[in-house]
């Protein structure tokens, strides 16, 4: 569905991803992890054509993200840092995506299961963190796209409004769509994720299923078994 | 791109400052033809207000709204938009706007004094056609530079820079060496030099318009001789869109390889 070959990337002289291979297949969930700096969102951004790599190839679904925008088509997408234009409303913030876009199929269930009724006529720059989250949130699960990446969706987020969203993903996952997760929250990856892709500056260090990362390094769970990875190394 | 643009457009439209900039050119007008109490005058008067001011508005606001509008614009690249639309979508959004503000807010005063029945209405829309034109050149302008600078406050310096340059440096250097170089033939010389700065040439065009040799200056004076009066115009139009092309051209070019 997704491969990366070979992709370089570096900013002023600071190399960040240095010769990265990556395969997601249809229907996996993968959780991208890694210490500050290792090039999760470089890799997100890079697949999204939001960055472009120094070397290398990237095609989803066979087809190379350089040459058409319409590939864009099949991935949803959740932002780290939740920026929005600042003097527009929420509803107008939806509406006007949906326009750009078109095709919104949960907007107003998913309106509803985070509360945000609300806030709809308030503008972007007045909301708390966690509600800009949430209405990152609905902007990113309102279009049934096949691929959904998620870059940090559970910052700022309430109990509450974390187990809805593992629910979002549950469902997401039932319907055998791709989902790329990036997260510091162990116990939250543990929950969500089927594969393990581990960077580690700028390259693959490991690349495997929940069982194998923790059976290679004889810890019971994720977290460990993670702290296990960077200890060897930085040791 | 007409999706970008609509929304640009929109988000300008709610901006404080397209009204502001919007009211000061129609207090503008009321004031030189209150003033003048002459068209033709107070088109002259508009013309070196213009020449210098349309500039200086069309880059700080162009840098000032790419940087506020950089939110919006990552928000873009993540939908199935291509990037040179967005890019353009919102290029036009502010120079369409702030050319309207331009059209209006001068053409109001303007048509309330009896500007339909005066023979200066021709002088008047090559007047506004000028503006228009500089409005989307040192937008365009304004683009590459805040594209190729992540720095807002070096961005906004480059851009005073720019129009410092062109709006008044350039015309001291002009001048310096043209009597520097008094003893030889400087025709060619000028006539490259106003081409080169699009300040000069509209200066140049709206004065051959008026045919005033008196304001004409060197320049104008060797470009009527070239050219004559009508190929002189049309040279000048023509050139005025290249450094329109060149400058779009560019910031496309630019905004491809760049990363978000």
């Amino acid at each position: 569905m997704i491969k990366v070959e070979g992709v370089k990337k570096q900013f002023n002289k600071n190399p960040v991803l240095i010769g990265l291979d990556v395969e997601i297949k249809e229907g996996d969930v993968v959780a991208i992890l890694g210490p500050n700096g290792s090039g999760k969102t470089t890799l997100i951004k890079s697949i999204l054509g939001m960055v472009v790599p120094d070397s290398g190839i990237i095609t989803v679904k066979g087809e190379s993200n350089r040459k058409d925008s319409s590939y864009r088509n099949q991935i949803d997408y959740l932002p780290q840092i939740a920026n929005f234009p600042a003097n527009l409303k929420v509803a107008e913030l939806l509406k006007m995506i949906n326009d750009i876009r078109g095709g919104s199929v949960r907007e107003k269930e998913l309106i509803a299961t985070f509360g945000i009724e609300p806030f709809l006529n308030k503008k972007l720059s007045k909301l708390s963190g966690g509600t800009k989250q949430k209405v990152n949130i609905v902007l990113a699960f309102m279009f049934d796209s096949p691929i959904l990446i998620l870059d940090e969706p559970t910052t700022g987020l309430d109990p509450l409004a974390l187990i809805k969203l593992k629910v979002l993903i549950e469902e997401e996952k039932a319907k055998g769509k791709t989902i790329l997760i990036t997260s510091h929250i162990m116990s939250f990856v543990e929950e969500v994720a089927n594969r393990i892709i581990f960077l580690l500056e700028g390259k693959t260090y490991f690349n495997g299923s929940l069982e194998e990362i923790k059976s290679q390094t004889k810890q019971a769970d994720l977290e460990h078994a993670i702290a296990t990875f960077l200890e060897k190394e930085y040791a | 791109m007409l999706k970008v643009l609509k929304y640009s457009f929109y988000d300008l439209g709610r901006s404080r400052w397209s009204y502001i900039y919007f009211c000061f050119y129609l207090a503008l007008g009321f004031v030189l033809l209150f003033l003048n109490n002459d068209l033709s005058k107070a088109i002259i008067t508009l013309m070196n207000v213009i020449i210098v001011l349309v500039p200086l508005i069309g880059t700080i606001f162009g840098v000032m709204y790419y940087y506020n509008s950089v939110e919006f614009t990552e928000l873009l690249l993540a939908q199935p938009i291509k990037r040179r639309n967005i890019f353009l979508g919102q290029y036009l959004g502010i120079s369409i706007s702030l050319s309207l503000s331009l059209l209006l807010g001068i053409g109001i005063p303007f048509m309330i004094y009896g500007l339909l029945k005066s023979a200066a209405i021709f002088d008047f829309f090559l007047l506004l056609l000028t503006g228009a034109f500089l409005t989307f050149i040192f937008v365009a302008l304004a683009f590459n530079i805040s594209l190729r600078n992540e720095n807002k406050i070096k961005g906004f310096g480059y851009a005073v820079l720019l129009w410092l340059f062109l709006a008044v440096i350039y015309d001291g250097i002009f001048l310096m060496s043209l009597m520097v170089f008094e003893d030889y033939p400087l025709d060619k010389f000028s006539l490259i030099g106003t081409l080169l700065n699009p300040i000069d040439l509209s200066r140049t065009l709206i004065l051959l318009k008026l045919d005033i040799s008196a304001l004409m200056g060197y320049t104008g004076a060797v470009f009527k001789n070239f050219f004559g009066t009508s190929s002189g115009m049309i040279i000048s139009i023509v050139s005025l869109f290249l450094w329109i092309i060149f400058p779009v051209f560019a910031f496309v070019l630019k905004a491809r390889t760049k990363d978000f």
